[in-house]
């Protein structure tokens, strides 16, 4: 059980980070507003499911998250291309504010009523005593599905050629007969649109506010790090393990005070650093994934599936 | 960005005492001096010290993302980090420690050293945006580890302490910082010699190889230097000074809580400090005078202050990159070559509908606040003194039809700005060349 | 960043309202909370809560010579800022302060005041905290110049677990809150007030988990599964709450969910059906509250925000604010202090409700309530228009959810 739910967390970890490392990977910007695109597919997924129904929603939110992630890209960010990566940055980090602020503005500041589809709201199966809801096996579908469909469109189609020589050899491909700023237009509103997808089916099955997008911000670009910068491989791998670390570290209440007197050592109250000895694991779960950047970059500093080590 | 003090082509010799400079300083100087009289009220004065603060804050900023092109954060790590480490030093010194109270910041600002030493061997290890990803999570880290050690960190309620506690003979001849006008001046001189110390920083060997190492790593690493020892010791400057910040802090609010590390705390310091201008040495300055500004005076003008913020912010990023700083000192470039002149008509135009568009943009803003936020408290409200009401579809069609209007008057007027901009910038840079010329 | 649900019932005092109409005082009162930012929603909501309670409690629409004035400061939930505000409050000439969402800001602002009514006297201000409740107000860092009209969490335990222990069903307990001072306060205080009441019941869990971190409470869940608890005790908040039940329904949990903060705006559209009930609450007040006589006050609110009406520690500390001036025949921090402490005065359901001046803590009456069905008996209103509504399964009087108090009050001036 414990497995499914790490990885099923694991693979809407690496739905968003995907499209991170897409942008990241084509174009050297790091979209530090990747997560307020995911907000905005669970927004769009919560308006349009209102409107009629949730499958309508699965698909037309993620094409309006890529619309604006293209529009932003051609009208913004490509003015700054000139004024170097830090700009490029600081101008999406300017965009994560103010989508931040729209989306109080036209939905509120508390959370939606964002539902699962009747269809997809149920235990799919037992073990033990706890079931498996079918919304997750739902969500670990879709993430499987997009991650197949994702490597057959780099790696087999055309699209995916003229992208891959673009990244490499922009100037070769341009001349070639390619648009490439189009071509990274359409990378850009891609990567936003696996966003927004993640948004769509993470919405509901946790929770639609505007406060998502920060809670998901800085774990995503932790599996970047981790995976190694611009590698889609090492962003699955990294997610999984990150999903999977945090699920089992819930479920263990060891702690250095239960090693160390089992070593004999006896921790009292006044021992120096008592606070640090009696944390348990379970309770430090969710910051593993920042302890795990830490100690990747002091032994491995080009993460799990990097190739540059910058 | 041009950097006022390398574009010279004379040959540079070192007179750390020249004319201007002291000008330029004993008008600083006299500034942080007067202000305080000019403010009327003990919330001004607050405002002066927050200010203060944050340049420090800002300026130690700077010299990580103006000077050596770091990304961070997580600069809040370091100023709160330092304001805690200060908080627990004064309560040791009401406790009876001997150490006057006035030197609480700099505790501060060795905590910041020390906390820069260690994380910024971290973070350090990359440079470019690997380096701002990592800063974020151990940003990150270091707030929640913040709430699992309420030893330390006081929990959700923080630490208070008392400013007034401390000995000596400078507390006993009435220097007790109980009165706010005492902190603002501990304040001050804080921030003059903090100033003069970055300021001479950025002359030294270390201050110029980080900026060739901001320009070009590579070259850097090729004429032998260590790229990341560099990042590391830039770093742990930045965060001395920060933590001199954290320490005033905590002189000034005789708290600390765990929000001071929080990223969004981070996130205003980036914000501001760029906007305030990172490619010159006192854009920073005119950065945490904007952010007071926007925290603490817009906020109470409007609910959609960071909307407002956001927006100046993207607009900068895309059009002026160098900040209020860059645009500043370009506009005085003009003025010095007789350009300014030709400028005035396109600016009055450009302001003027400017400001137009801004008001149907911020009619709009405010109305959707007003039935999203405010809805109940009626649906009316002023704009600049015009009366609009959230309701009707009046209101709404005057706003959006004077955005649209102003907004084409505007931008009309911006492209008769640009091209007029461009020509001057051309003869300017002619100017330059036949002086450089006329040098060799 | 505390929000506090509210409670008690509240009475339309007609015997006070018709005290003097003397001499008109206009009496201004800060309202410093986040008002903008992701938890502004929330300040924004409380905000209007206090803006209603000065118009219904005060001036000609009480008959009162006293009218309230809210002014309202925007600390961004900033402790920081807040003491900026504070300044400026001072600075205006303003001597009452209103704050409660975060026990940080509330503790900061509680420091603040002692230093500078000492710094400054004659200018004292008196802080009115309606919502953060962690005990050490009223305990260890008690204040003259603080007054709490929300109920502790000790004494919301107190109420929770008198409710829980009657519950025969209830074998193994599960808690787990947010890692900081109130997640640790009622794992502390569910222990110590459990093991004395039942201790037949098992404690199988106790969790903290980093706050605002967890975005996917699966794992936590199957724990308790594990656990075989039946009864889980938590004392989160906002989203951390509505994923924790949210997670259970989906992964067919069958305990209930003891909480405090289950009607907090937003957080019952969250819940909405996943919670149904399995999600109790403690609160001192709630819509459906049998004996309330603030129903009108409950759908004037409604009709005019359309927003839900439950901070009734607003109203509470509105009324006892015109009172104490009323009382003292001063608009002075000081005086109207010394009459604030021990001032009694009606609930809702008639009962006795007390200032006590020995730690400022309002004694009032607590109600444990249900999140169920709306539309059946009891559970007339529904929240957030989602279908559910909090219906009465225990209502304890003040002095059955008082708490001593270790209090040692320094002397009013």
């Amino acid at each position: 059980m414990s497995v499914l739910n790490g990885v099923s967390y694991g693979l809407l970890l690496f739905m968003l980070s995907a499209g991170l490392t897409l942008i990241f990977s084509m174009m050297g910007v790091l979209n530090f507003a990747h997560a307020s695109f995911y907000m905005l597919g669970a927004y769009f997924a919560y308006q349009v499911s209102e409107w009629t129904n949730y499958w309508v929603a699965f698909v037309v939110a993620p094409i309006l998250v890529a619309v604006m992630g293209g529009l932003f890209e051609r009208y913004v960010l490509r003015k700054t291309h000139k004024s170097g990566h830090v700009a490029e940055l600081l101008v999406t980090f300017g965009l994560s504010f103010v989508i931040l602020e729209l989306v109080q503005l036209i939905w509120g500041r508390s959370a939606v009523d964002y539902k699962v589809p009747a269809a997809l709201d149920g235990s799919l199966f037992k073990l033990f005593n706890s079931s498996f809801p079918e919304y997750r096996a739902f969500m670990m579908l879709v993430a499987v599905g997009m991650l197949v469909s994702l490597f057959l469109m780099l790696k087999k189609t055309r699209i995916g050629l003229v992208i891959q020589a673009a990244l490499t050899h922009p100037e070769t491909t341009e001349a070639l007969g390619h648009n490439v700023p189009r071509v990274f237009a359409m990378v850009f509103a891609g990567g936003c649109a696996l966003a927004g997808l993640a948004g769509v089916i993470g919405g509901n099955a946790f929770i639609t506010e505007p406060g998502m997008a920060q809670a998901v911000g800085a774990i995503i670009f932790v599996v970047v790090v981790v995976g190694g910068m611009g590698s889609l491989a090492g962003a699955l791998i990294a997610s999984v393990l990150i999903g999977l670390m945090q699920t089992f570290a819930v479920g263990l209440d060891w702690s250095f005070l239960g090693g160390l007197s089992a070593l004999g050592i006896d921790v009292t109250p006044d021992t120096f650093g008592y606070p640090v000895w009696k944390l348990k694991l379970s309770q430090i779960g969710p910051i593993l994934p920042y302890l795990l950047l830490v100690v990747m970059l002091v032994v491995r500093p080009k993460g799990i599936m990097g190739t540059r080590d910058d | 960005m041009t950097n006022p003090t390398t574009s010279s082509l004379r040959p540079l010799h070192f007179k750390p005492l020249n004319g201007v400079r002291i000008v330029v300083w004993s008008l600083f100087a006299l500034v942080l001096i007067i202000l305080p009289l000019a403010a009327h009220s003990s919330f001004a004065l607050t405002l002066l010290c927050l200010t203060g603060i944050a340049a420090i804050a800002c300026m130690s900023y700077n010299m990580l993302l103006g000077q050596a092109g770091m990304l961070s954060f997580g600069h809040a790590v370091y100023t709160g980090l330092g304001t805690f480490v200060a908080i627990h030093t004064m309560n040791k010194i009401v406790g009876g420690w001997p150490l006057p109270m006035w030197l609480v910041p700099m505790v501060g600002g060795f905590a910041g050293l020390g906390f820069g030493a260690l994380l910024g061997f971290v973070t350090t290890r990359k440079a470019g945006t690997p380096f701002s990803m990592i800063t974020l999570g151990v940003g990150e880290l270091v707030f929640a580890a913040a709430l699992m050690f309420p030893e330390f960190f006081g929990g959700e309620a923080g630490i208070n302490s008392n400013r007034t506690g401390g000995t000596g003979w400078l507390h006993d001849l009435g220097l007790t910082f109980g009165p706010q006008i005492q902190v603002y001046y501990l304040i001050a001189i804080y921030l003059f010699i903090c100033t003069a110390a970055m300021y001479a920083f950025t002359m030294t060997p270390l201050g110029r190889i980080a900026n060739a190492v901001r320009d070009n790593a590579e070259r850097a690493e090729f004429i032998g230097y260590d790229t990341r020892w560099v990042r590391y010791l830039i770093v742990m400057a930045s965060s001395f000074f920060a933590g001199i910040a954290g320490g005033l802090t905590a002189l000034n609010v005789e708290a600390a809580t765990a929000d001071l590390l929080h990223g969004v705390r981070s996130g205003g310091y980036l914000l501001f400090t760029f906007l305030g201008g990172v490619g010159f040495f006192f854009g920073p300055i005119i950065g945490s005078v904007l952010l007071i500004f926007s925290l603490v005076v817009l906020s109470e003008y409007t609910k959609a202050w960071q909307l407002y913020v956001g927006i100046v912010f993207l607009i900068m990023v895309v059009y002026a990159p160098g900040g209020f700083s860059a645009l500043l000192m370009l506009n005085l470039r003009r003025i010095k070559y007789g350009e300014w002149r030709k400028m005035r008509w396109p600016y009055a135009g450009m302001v003027f509908f400017g400001l137009i568009a801004l008001w149907g943009i911020a009619a709009i803003v405010e109305m959707a606040y007003q039935i999203q936020v405010a809805a109940g408290s009626g649906s009316a409200l002023t704009i600049a003194g015009i009366p609009l009401d959230a309701s009707s579809s009046s209101s709404w069609a005057v706003a959006i039809a004077v955005m649209i209007v102003g907004g084409a008057a505007f931008e009309y007027w911006r492209r008769k700005f640009a091209k007029v901009w461009s020509d001057g910038e051309e003869r300017i840079a002619e100017a330059i060349k036949k002086a450089e010329a006329a040098i060799v | 960043m505390k929000i506090s649900l509210k409670a008690s019932a509240i009475a339309v005092a007609v015997s006070f309202l018709a005290a003097g109409v003397a001499n008109a005082q206009n009496v201004k009162v800060a309202f410093i909370e986040g008002m903008s930012g992701p938890f502004g929603g929330v300040g924004q909501n409380q905000l209007k809560h206090f803006q209603y309670a000065a118009e219904r409690f005060s001036g000609k629409q009480a008959n009162s010579g006293v009218t309230v004035e809210i002014v309202p400061m925007d600390s961004k939930g900033s402790p920081q800022e807040a003491l900026a505000l504070l300044k400026k409050a001072t600075d205006e000439g303003i001597h009452f302060v209103t704050q409660g969402n975060g026990s940080n800001v509330a503790g900061v602002l509680i420091d603040a005041i002692n230093k500078h009514n000492e710094r400054n006297p004659g200018k004292e201000v008196v802080f009115l905290n309606y919502a953060a409740i962690d005990p050490d107000f009223t305990n260890s860092k008690c204040s003259p110049w603080h007054f709490r009209f929300d109920a502790g969490s000790d004494m919301k335990l107190e109420g929770l677990t008198n409710f829980m222990m009657d519950q025969k069903d209830i074998k193994n307990v599960y808690i787990i809150g947010q890692n900081y001072s109130h997640g640790q306060q009622v794992s502390k205080f569910t222990k110590e007030f459990l093991a004395k009441k039942r201790p037949d019941i098992k404690v199988v869990g106790d969790e903290l988990h980093p706050m605002g971190q967890v975005k996917d409470f699966a794992p936590y869940i199957a724990k308790m599964q594990a656990a075989n608890a039946d009864a889980v005790v938590t004392g989160n908040w906002g989203s951390d709450l509505a994923l924790l039940i949210r997670a259970a329904n989906a992964a067919g949990f069958k305990g209930k969910f003891y909480t405090f903060y289950a009607g907090v705006i937003g957080t019952p559209t969250a819940i909405g059906a996943a919670g149904a009930d399995r999600v109790e609450m403690v609160a001192y007040w709630h819509p459906n509250s049998a004996q309330s006589q603030f129903e009108s006050i409950y759908t004037g609110f409604k009709a005019k925000f359309n927003e839900e009406f439950y901070t009734v520690a607003a109203v509470n500390a509105v009324r006892f604010l015109v009172a104490s001036v009323e009382k003292a025949k001063s608009t002075d921090a000081a005086p109207v202090a010394r009459a604030m402490a021990g001032m009694k005065m009606k609930g809702a359901s008639g009962e006795d409700i007390e200032m006590r001046a020995s730690d400022g803590a309002l004694q009032q009456a607590l109600y444990v309530v249900n999140w169920t069905k709306a539309g059946g008996p009891g559970v007339k209103f529904d929240a957030e228009n989602t279908g559910y509504g909090f219906q009465t399964v225990r209502y304890l009087m003040p002095s059955q959810a008082a708490r001593p108090t270790t209090c040692k009050m320094p002397k009013r001036i």
